[in-house]
Protein backbone atom coordinates (compact mmCIF):
# COMPACT_ATOMS: atom_id res chain seq x y z
CA UNK A 1 0.00 0.00 0.00
CA UNK A 2 1.66 3.31 -1.18
CA UNK A 3 1.14 6.41 1.55
CA UNK A 4 -1.29 8.37 -0.13
CA UNK A 5 -3.90 5.05 -0.15
CA UNK A 6 -4.19 4.74 3.44
CA UNK A 7 -7.66 6.56 4.92
CA UNK A 8 -8.55 6.28 1.17
CA UNK A 9 -11.12 3.89 2.03
CA UNK A 10 -12.62 5.74 5.43
CA UNK A 11 -12.60 9.16 3.07
CA UNK A 12 -13.81 7.89 -0.13
CA UNK A 13 -17.05 6.62 1.94
CA UNK A 14 -17.24 9.72 3.93
CA UNK A 15 -17.29 11.21 0.44
CA UNK A 16 -20.16 9.32 -0.89
CA UNK A 17 -22.43 10.14 2.40
CA UNK A 18 -21.84 13.64 2.29
CA UNK A 19 -22.58 14.12 -1.46
CA UNK A 20 -25.91 11.71 -1.13
CA UNK A 21 -26.66 14.00 1.98
CA UNK A 22 -26.28 17.15 -0.22
CA UNK A 23 -28.66 15.68 -2.68
CA UNK A 24 -31.06 14.86 -0.28
CA UNK A 25 -30.57 17.90 1.27
CA UNK A 26 -30.83 20.23 -2.10
CA UNK A 27 -33.96 18.43 -3.92
CA UNK A 28 -36.08 17.70 -0.41
CA UNK A 29 -34.92 20.23 2.14
CA UNK A 30 -34.02 23.21 0.26
CA UNK A 31 -36.63 25.92 -0.56
CA UNK A 32 -37.51 27.10 -3.86
CA UNK A 33 -35.69 30.14 -4.59
CA UNK A 34 -38.14 33.22 -4.40
CA UNK A 35 -36.72 34.58 -7.09
CA UNK A 36 -35.51 31.85 -9.54
CA UNK A 37 -37.41 29.12 -8.09
CA UNK A 38 -36.08 25.45 -9.40
CA UNK A 39 -33.09 26.66 -11.93
CA UNK A 40 -31.16 28.09 -8.65
CA UNK A 41 -31.02 24.44 -7.73
CA UNK A 42 -27.67 24.82 -9.87
CA UNK A 43 -26.39 27.28 -7.38
CA UNK A 44 -25.88 24.06 -4.93
CA UNK A 45 -22.91 22.59 -7.59
CA UNK A 46 -21.52 25.30 -9.76
CA UNK A 47 -20.25 27.26 -6.84
CA UNK A 48 -19.19 24.26 -4.90
CA UNK A 49 -17.40 23.23 -7.73
CA UNK A 50 -15.31 27.26 -8.50
CA UNK A 51 -14.70 27.62 -4.97
CA UNK A 52 -12.99 24.37 -4.82
CA UNK A 53 -11.43 24.69 -8.04
CA UNK A 54 -10.06 27.94 -6.65
CA UNK A 55 -8.82 26.55 -3.61
CA UNK A 56 -7.09 23.60 -5.61
CA UNK A 57 -5.09 26.03 -8.20
CA UNK A 58 -4.28 28.12 -4.63
CA UNK A 59 -2.92 24.67 -3.02
CA UNK A 60 -0.63 24.42 -6.16
CA UNK A 61 0.59 26.96 -5.40
CA UNK A 62 1.30 26.13 -1.69
CA UNK A 63 2.96 22.99 -3.12
CA UNK A 64 5.00 24.37 -5.61
CA UNK A 65 6.25 26.90 -2.64
CA UNK A 66 7.17 23.53 -0.32
CA UNK A 67 8.90 22.08 -3.67
CA UNK A 68 10.92 24.70 -3.77
CA UNK A 69 12.06 25.13 -0.44
CA UNK A 70 12.66 21.97 -0.17
CA UNK A 71 13.86 20.24 -3.32
CA UNK A 72 11.54 17.49 -3.07
CA UNK A 73 10.03 15.87 -5.93
CA UNK A 74 6.90 14.78 -4.19
CA UNK A 75 5.83 18.14 -3.36
CA UNK A 76 5.85 18.57 -7.17
CA UNK A 77 3.51 15.93 -8.07
CA UNK A 78 1.62 17.09 -5.02
CA UNK A 79 1.15 20.21 -6.78
CA UNK A 80 0.99 18.85 -10.38
CA UNK A 81 -2.47 16.94 -8.66
CA UNK A 82 -3.87 19.49 -7.19
CA UNK A 83 -3.43 21.67 -10.12
CA UNK A 84 -4.81 18.45 -12.75
CA UNK A 85 -7.97 17.91 -10.23
CA UNK A 86 -8.74 22.09 -9.61
CA UNK A 87 -9.13 21.85 -13.96
CA UNK A 88 -11.36 18.83 -13.92
CA UNK A 89 -13.59 20.49 -11.24
CA UNK A 90 -13.16 24.16 -13.16
CA UNK A 91 -14.36 22.82 -15.97
CA UNK A 92 -17.13 21.68 -14.01
CA UNK A 93 -18.31 25.04 -12.49
CA UNK A 94 -17.63 26.44 -15.94
CA UNK A 95 -20.19 24.41 -17.39
CA UNK A 96 -22.99 24.75 -14.85
CA UNK A 97 -22.24 28.23 -14.63
CA UNK A 98 -23.07 28.58 -18.46
CA UNK A 99 -26.01 25.99 -18.34
CA UNK A 100 -27.49 28.35 -15.08
CA UNK A 101 -26.39 31.45 -16.93
CA UNK A 102 -28.57 30.15 -20.11
CA UNK A 103 -31.24 29.63 -17.82
CA UNK A 104 -31.47 32.64 -15.91
CA UNK A 105 -30.13 35.27 -18.25
CA UNK A 106 -30.88 33.43 -21.53
CA UNK A 107 -27.20 33.50 -22.51
CA UNK A 108 -24.79 31.12 -22.43
CA UNK A 109 -21.93 33.33 -21.58
CA UNK A 110 -22.01 36.82 -20.71
CA UNK A 111 -18.52 38.87 -21.27
CA UNK A 112 -19.74 41.90 -19.58
CA UNK A 113 -20.12 39.61 -16.16
CA UNK A 114 -16.56 40.14 -13.97
CA UNK A 115 -16.99 36.86 -12.11
CA UNK A 116 -17.46 34.71 -15.18
CA UNK A 117 -14.91 36.25 -17.37
CA UNK A 118 -12.09 36.36 -14.61
CA UNK A 119 -13.06 32.51 -13.81
CA UNK A 120 -12.21 32.06 -17.24
CA UNK A 121 -9.20 34.17 -16.99
CA UNK A 122 -7.83 31.83 -14.51
CA UNK A 123 -8.86 28.75 -15.90
CA UNK A 124 -7.32 30.03 -19.23
CA UNK A 125 -3.80 30.63 -16.85
CA UNK A 126 -4.13 27.29 -15.42
CA UNK A 127 -4.82 25.54 -18.69
CA UNK A 128 -0.89 26.70 -19.61
CA UNK A 129 0.47 24.74 -16.71
CA UNK A 130 0.40 21.44 -18.30
CA UNK A 131 1.54 22.60 -21.90
CA UNK A 132 4.29 24.31 -20.23
CA UNK A 133 5.61 21.15 -18.08
CA UNK A 134 5.21 19.57 -21.56
CA UNK A 135 7.78 22.18 -23.42
CA UNK A 136 10.34 21.49 -20.98
CA UNK A 137 12.30 18.26 -21.04
CA UNK A 138 15.00 18.12 -18.45
CA UNK A 139 12.62 16.90 -15.33
CA UNK A 140 14.49 19.38 -12.77
CA UNK A 141 14.16 22.01 -14.79
CA UNK A 142 10.73 21.10 -15.36
CA UNK A 143 9.84 20.66 -11.58
CA UNK A 144 11.39 23.96 -10.73
CA UNK A 145 9.99 25.96 -13.47
CA UNK A 146 6.49 24.69 -12.49
CA UNK A 147 6.30 25.34 -9.11
CA UNK A 148 7.62 28.99 -9.60
CA UNK A 149 4.32 28.70 -12.41
CA UNK A 150 1.66 27.35 -9.94
CA UNK A 151 3.02 30.15 -7.45
CA UNK A 152 2.85 32.61 -9.00
CA UNK A 153 -0.39 31.80 -10.97
CA UNK A 154 -2.06 30.54 -7.18
CA UNK A 155 -1.23 34.16 -5.61
CA UNK A 156 -3.32 36.21 -9.03
CA UNK A 157 -6.21 33.85 -7.42
CA UNK A 158 -6.74 35.48 -4.01
CA UNK A 159 -5.93 38.87 -6.23
CA UNK A 160 -8.25 38.76 -8.81
CA UNK A 161 -10.96 37.25 -6.56
CA UNK A 162 -10.70 40.29 -4.44
CA UNK A 163 -10.54 42.62 -7.35
CA UNK A 164 -13.74 41.21 -9.33
CA UNK A 165 -15.39 41.69 -5.39
CA UNK A 166 -14.76 45.22 -5.75
CA UNK A 167 -16.06 45.90 -9.07
CA UNK A 168 -19.00 48.13 -9.01
CA UNK A 169 -20.95 46.61 -11.61
CA UNK A 170 -22.34 43.86 -10.36
CA UNK A 171 -24.36 41.34 -12.61
CA UNK A 172 -23.82 38.12 -10.38
CA UNK A 173 -25.88 37.63 -7.10
CA UNK A 174 -23.57 38.33 -4.05
CA UNK A 175 -25.38 35.62 -1.84
CA UNK A 176 -22.12 34.79 0.70
CA UNK A 177 -19.84 37.48 2.26
CA UNK A 178 -17.86 37.33 5.52
CA UNK A 179 -20.93 38.66 7.10
CA UNK A 180 -23.11 36.22 6.83
CA UNK A 181 -24.11 36.52 3.21
CA UNK A 182 -27.98 36.78 2.22
CA UNK A 183 -28.76 32.93 1.93
CA UNK A 184 -31.67 31.88 4.36
CA UNK A 185 -31.05 28.92 7.36
CA UNK A 186 -32.24 25.72 4.82
CA UNK A 187 -30.39 27.26 1.98
CA UNK A 188 -26.95 28.09 3.88
CA UNK A 189 -27.00 24.45 5.57
CA UNK A 190 -27.51 22.69 1.68
CA UNK A 191 -25.00 24.73 0.76
CA UNK A 192 -21.97 24.23 3.13
CA UNK A 193 -22.89 20.24 2.95
CA UNK A 194 -22.83 20.72 -1.34
CA UNK A 195 -19.45 22.36 -0.64
CA UNK A 196 -18.06 19.78 2.09
CA UNK A 197 -19.03 17.33 -0.16
CA UNK A 198 -17.22 18.79 -3.21
CA UNK A 199 -14.26 19.39 -0.94
CA UNK A 200 -14.27 15.75 -0.30
CA UNK A 201 -14.62 14.89 -3.16
CA UNK A 202 -11.59 17.12 -4.49
CA UNK A 203 -9.51 15.57 -1.75
CA UNK A 204 -10.55 11.89 -2.53
CA UNK A 205 -9.74 11.92 -6.17
CA UNK A 206 -6.19 13.88 -5.50
CA UNK A 207 -5.70 11.02 -3.03
CA UNK A 208 -6.35 8.38 -5.61
CA UNK A 209 -4.25 10.14 -8.16
CA UNK A 210 -1.25 10.41 -5.74
CA UNK A 211 -2.27 7.01 -4.78
CA UNK A 212 -1.73 5.44 -8.36
CA UNK A 213 0.93 8.03 -9.41
CA UNK A 214 2.95 6.65 -6.45
CA UNK A 215 2.69 2.62 -7.11
CA UNK A 216 3.17 3.02 -11.09
CA UNK A 217 6.62 4.76 -9.93
CA UNK A 218 7.42 2.34 -7.56
CA UNK A 219 6.33 -0.22 -10.12
CA UNK A 220 8.68 1.60 -12.27
CA UNK A 221 11.49 1.40 -10.02
CA UNK A 222 10.96 -2.62 -9.22
CA UNK A 223 11.07 -3.25 -13.02
CA UNK A 224 14.41 -1.10 -13.71
CA UNK A 225 16.39 -2.98 -10.53
CA UNK A 226 14.71 -6.00 -11.66
CA UNK A 227 15.38 -6.55 -15.15
CA UNK A 228 17.55 -3.59 -15.94
CA UNK A 229 17.59 -0.21 -16.94
CA UNK A 230 17.95 -1.06 -20.50
CA UNK A 231 15.18 -3.49 -20.23
CA UNK A 232 12.66 -0.92 -19.28
CA UNK A 233 11.55 1.30 -22.27
CA UNK A 234 12.30 5.15 -21.45
CA UNK A 235 9.35 7.25 -20.22
CA UNK A 236 7.87 9.08 -22.66
CA UNK A 237 8.26 13.24 -22.88
CA UNK A 238 5.26 14.32 -20.47
CA UNK A 239 3.76 17.11 -18.35
CA UNK A 240 3.32 14.81 -15.70
CA UNK A 241 6.37 14.74 -12.83
CA UNK A 242 8.57 11.44 -13.39
CA UNK B 1 -38.66 7.54 0.21
CA UNK B 2 -42.56 8.53 -0.39
CA UNK B 3 -42.35 10.46 2.97
CA UNK B 4 -39.72 12.31 1.41
CA UNK B 5 -41.19 13.45 -2.50
CA UNK B 6 -44.22 14.17 -0.07
CA UNK B 7 -42.46 16.72 2.37
CA UNK B 8 -40.07 18.14 -0.45
CA UNK B 9 -41.07 21.55 -2.44
CA UNK B 10 -42.59 20.83 -6.17
CA UNK B 11 -40.52 20.10 -8.45
CA UNK B 12 -41.72 22.13 -11.27
CA UNK B 13 -40.11 20.04 -14.02
CA UNK B 14 -40.87 22.24 -17.29
CA UNK B 15 -38.12 24.40 -18.13
CA UNK B 16 -36.03 24.76 -15.75
CA UNK B 17 -36.18 20.63 -14.89
CA UNK B 18 -33.98 20.53 -17.66
CA UNK B 19 -31.16 22.66 -17.28
CA UNK B 20 -31.11 21.68 -13.70
CA UNK B 21 -30.91 17.91 -14.54
CA UNK B 22 -28.22 19.26 -17.42
CA UNK B 23 -26.20 20.85 -14.72
CA UNK B 24 -26.22 17.43 -12.41
CA UNK B 25 -25.77 15.02 -15.28
CA UNK B 26 -22.15 17.43 -16.06
CA UNK B 27 -20.93 16.77 -12.55
CA UNK B 28 -21.96 12.75 -12.83
CA UNK B 29 -20.56 12.40 -16.84
CA UNK B 30 -16.95 14.20 -15.79
CA UNK B 31 -16.71 12.00 -12.31
CA UNK B 32 -17.72 9.07 -14.59
CA UNK B 33 -15.05 10.10 -17.32
CA UNK B 34 -12.38 10.92 -14.55
CA UNK B 35 -13.09 7.16 -13.10
CA UNK B 36 -12.71 5.88 -16.74
CA UNK B 37 -9.06 7.36 -17.03
CA UNK B 38 -8.55 5.53 -13.82
CA UNK B 39 -9.19 2.53 -14.50
CA UNK B 40 -7.85 2.24 -17.50
CA UNK B 41 -4.50 3.59 -15.92
CA UNK B 42 -5.19 1.06 -13.34
CA UNK B 43 -5.40 -1.75 -16.09
CA UNK B 44 -2.17 -0.95 -17.10
CA UNK B 45 -0.31 -1.07 -13.77
CA UNK B 46 -1.94 -4.47 -13.04
CA UNK B 47 -0.35 -5.65 -16.57
CA UNK B 48 3.04 -3.86 -15.20
CA UNK B 49 2.59 -5.72 -12.13
CA UNK B 50 1.82 -9.14 -13.59
CA UNK B 51 4.98 -9.00 -15.90
CA UNK B 52 7.10 -8.53 -12.90
CA UNK B 53 5.95 -11.56 -11.20
CA UNK B 54 6.45 -13.12 -13.83
CA UNK B 55 9.93 -12.29 -14.05
CA UNK B 56 10.52 -13.11 -10.38
CA UNK B 57 8.79 -16.49 -11.05
CA UNK B 58 11.24 -17.33 -13.78
CA UNK B 59 14.43 -15.94 -11.53
CA UNK B 60 12.82 -18.06 -8.74
CA UNK B 61 12.64 -21.56 -10.86
CA UNK B 62 15.61 -20.90 -12.29
CA UNK B 63 17.64 -20.51 -8.76
CA UNK B 64 15.57 -23.65 -7.88
CA UNK B 65 16.81 -25.70 -10.93
CA UNK B 66 20.77 -23.94 -10.02
CA UNK B 67 20.03 -25.79 -6.29
CA UNK B 68 19.01 -29.24 -7.71
CA UNK B 69 22.21 -29.58 -9.96
CA UNK B 70 24.37 -28.58 -7.25
CA UNK B 71 23.16 -30.78 -5.19
CA UNK B 72 23.09 -33.56 -7.72
CA UNK B 73 26.90 -33.01 -8.21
Amino acid sequence: MTTYAKGLKGLSLATIVTITVALALVFFYAPLDADQGFIQKIFYIHVPLAIVSLCGFILGGIFGIAHLRTGDRRYDMRSYVAIHMALIFGVGGLITGSIWAKASWGHWWVWNEPTLVSFLIVLLLFATYQPLRFSIEDPERQARYASVFAIVAGAFVPLNFIAVRLAQQFVHPRVLTLTGGNLPGPMRLTFLVSLAGAALLYATLWKYEMAAKDARMQLRRLRRSLVGEDAVAPLRRSAAPS
Amino acid sequence: MSMLVAAAPALPLHTAGKYVAGAYIVFVALILIYVGIMAKRLRSTERQLAEVRHELERRDQEREVDREAERVA
